[in-house]
């Protein structure tokens, strides 16, 4: 396909980064949209890329420290190369793999999320990944998966910020088993086209865009199919604040702040905060029947 | 201006040093990604530094018998002041966009903005009447008994830095030491019918110096308290 810039684009734009992306984002809309039907585009009227220096320095990564800026600063000493993957547990064909292996197998999408933290700020970020579910079908999860569990990787060493016991090591996360099969759930190996910087959780992170950011774990070394809803590591931490679901939700206020409005990085002012970030057409139907005030 | 002049424009120099690296950060734009959250931090650690500075000069003078640093305290105090305003009014104008539903329902129902809120409440009526006027119109025991307001400001304010924390603690556990240590000291001096001889002298020579025994040691425009 051939895509035509406007003749009246001065040369000193041809570079601009938001005209770059927003082609990506409709060549990579019209391979997802021949494998999907299902890829979101540029959120909605009047949202734009986060800048790529905002997205690679403001970052929680406990793993490197608790500032928000630790992680840009320190996580050098992370070596994403070589890592494996370990996929077990209810599943029928259970693997190591190389993390290599699994980008060269899964072709890479580019998908742009808003990103909600818990933390009541957000961005909008080109990642560069493929759906979960693809990975867990080629496992063949047995009928006795309900849950999948998540492991970062845990070496002091590397990760430097696990020397101090600010949460029990090493960060877990878990989702049920049909939100983890959702389209919307992806394996992420890079942002704006290049290879996921450390302190975004290199080399390989789940990102799933309808739930709070903390949900979406980063440098991931081990994915187990379970029966059981595994434990995950702010809910651990403080029980009464961060739920198993964690569905951004703008009508459950953590008991710290109010989850209505937030502050979209680059903005002044705090935009309203949507009911599942946006994404309430694609996952709601998830969650039917349930009480999510209860359930948060 | 005389000596005592300059020393105080000096301490109101010193004191506006951090605001001024804030200003020029911004101006730098060197605030990061949320900037308005980086002013938000820097004024708030400013304010819990000042405001424990502020009680730490009686403890410091009575160790050090250096009882010129008094004349700094309402100084140092009255910077605290100036920035838990600029924190206050960063909140409300950048943090919130003057959204006063949304601030009412944070005061009401956060406890960690409840805190502060009071914290910085209480704090108003000591800058006002932080002046010799009012000093004089109060009487110095009452002045006195309105100015230990400024120990629940301090422990609100530690409290609210240790409620807004996620995760790590270790920072507010900090000024919460500090603060902990500061209040020790004094507890230490009031009179009481436990406190040993030689204390009860020294207190008596401090008194002798123009301090009150039993309570804040007087702040006086003629400056009783002299080196
Ligand atoms: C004496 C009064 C106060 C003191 C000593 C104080 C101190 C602090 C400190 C030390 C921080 C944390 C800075 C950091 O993380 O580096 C902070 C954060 C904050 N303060 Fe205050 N503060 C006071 C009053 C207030 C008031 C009145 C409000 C609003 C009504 C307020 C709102 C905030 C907010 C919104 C944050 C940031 C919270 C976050 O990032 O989650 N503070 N304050």
């Amino acid at each position: 396909m051939l895509i035509k810039r406007p003749p009246d684009i001065p040369t000193s734009e041809i570079t601009d980064e938001r005209l770059f992306w927003r082609r990506r984002d409709f060549l990579g809309a019209m391979a997802g949209a021949l494998a999907l039907h299902l890829v979101p585009r540029l959120p909605q009227q009047g949202e734009k890329l986060t800048s790529f220096e905002d997205i690679t320095t403001y970052n929680n990564f406990y793993e490197f420290g608790t500032d928000k800026k630790d992680p840009s600063r320190h996580a050098h000493t992370l070596r994403p190369r070589p890592w494996s993957v370990r996929v077990e547990g209810e599943i029928k064909k259970p693997k190591v793999y190389d993390v290599d292996e699994v980008i060269r197998r899964y072709p890479a999408q580019e998908r742009v999320y808003r990103l909600r933290c818990v933390e009541a700020w957000s961005m909008v970020i080109p990642w560069l990944g493929f759906p979960l579910a693809s990975l867990l079908r080629d496992v063949e999860p047995t009928s006795n998966a309900k849950f999948v569990a998540f492991t970062t990787l845990h070496d002091p060493e590397q990760m430097p910020g696990q020397k101090r016991g600010v949460l029990p090591w090493p960060y877990v996360e878990g989702l049920r088993l049909d939100e983890a099969m959702h389209p919307l759930t992806l394996l992420v190996h890079g942002l704006y086209g290049k290879p996921l910087p450390n302190q975004n959780g290199a080399p390989l992170r789940l990102v799933v865009p309808w739930k709070y950011g903390f949900k979406s774990i980063k440098s991931i070394v081990r994915i187990r199919l379970v029966r059981e809803q595994p434990p995950t590591t702010w809910s651990m931490s403080a029980p009464n604040e961060y739920g198993f679901y964690s569905n951004v939700n703008p009508d459950v206020d953590h008991p710290r702040w109010s989850q209505k409005r937030e502050r979209r990085i680059g903005e002044l002012r705090r935009r309203l905060t949507l009911p599942f970030n946006g994404y309430a057409d694609q996952v709601a139907s998830l969650y039917t029947g349930m009480d999510l005030r209860r359930t948060f | 201006m005389n000596r005592r002049g300059w020393l105080q424009a000096g301490v109101v120099a010193l004191g506006l040093v951090p605001l001024a690296w804030l200003a020029a950060d911004a101006f730098g734009d060197r605030l990061g990604a949320n900037p308005i959250e980086e002013i938000t931090h820097r004024t708030g650690d400013w304010t819990i530094r000042f405001l424990l500075a502020t009680l730490a000069v009686t403890p410091l003078r009575r160790l050090t018998g250096w009882n010129w640093l008094i004349k700094f305290r309402r100084t140092i105090g009255l910077i605290a002041f100036s920035y838990a305003t600029v924190h206050f009014l960063i909140y409300i104008g950048l943090d919130q966009g003057f959204a006063f539903a949304y601030i009412g329902e944070d005061i009401a129902k956060r406890p960690y903005i409840t805190v502060g809120f009071t914290a910085f409440v209480f704090l108003i009526p000591l800058a006002i009447t932080s002046t010799q006027g009012w000093v004089r119109r109060l009487g110095g025991k009452r002045w006195n008994a309105l100015h230990r307001l400024v120990y629940v400001s301090a422990a609100g304010g530690v409290l609210h830095y240790l409620w807004l924390v996620k995760g790590d603690q270790v920072t507010p556990v900090y000024y919460a030491a500090v603060l902990v240590l500061l209040l020790a000291l004094r507890i230490r001096r009031s009179p009481s019918a436990a406190r040993p001889v030689e204390q009860r002298v020294d207190l008596l020579a401090d008194a002798s110096r123009g301090a009150q025994i039993g309570g804040e040691p007087l702040h006086r425009p003629d400056a009783r308290v002299q080196p």
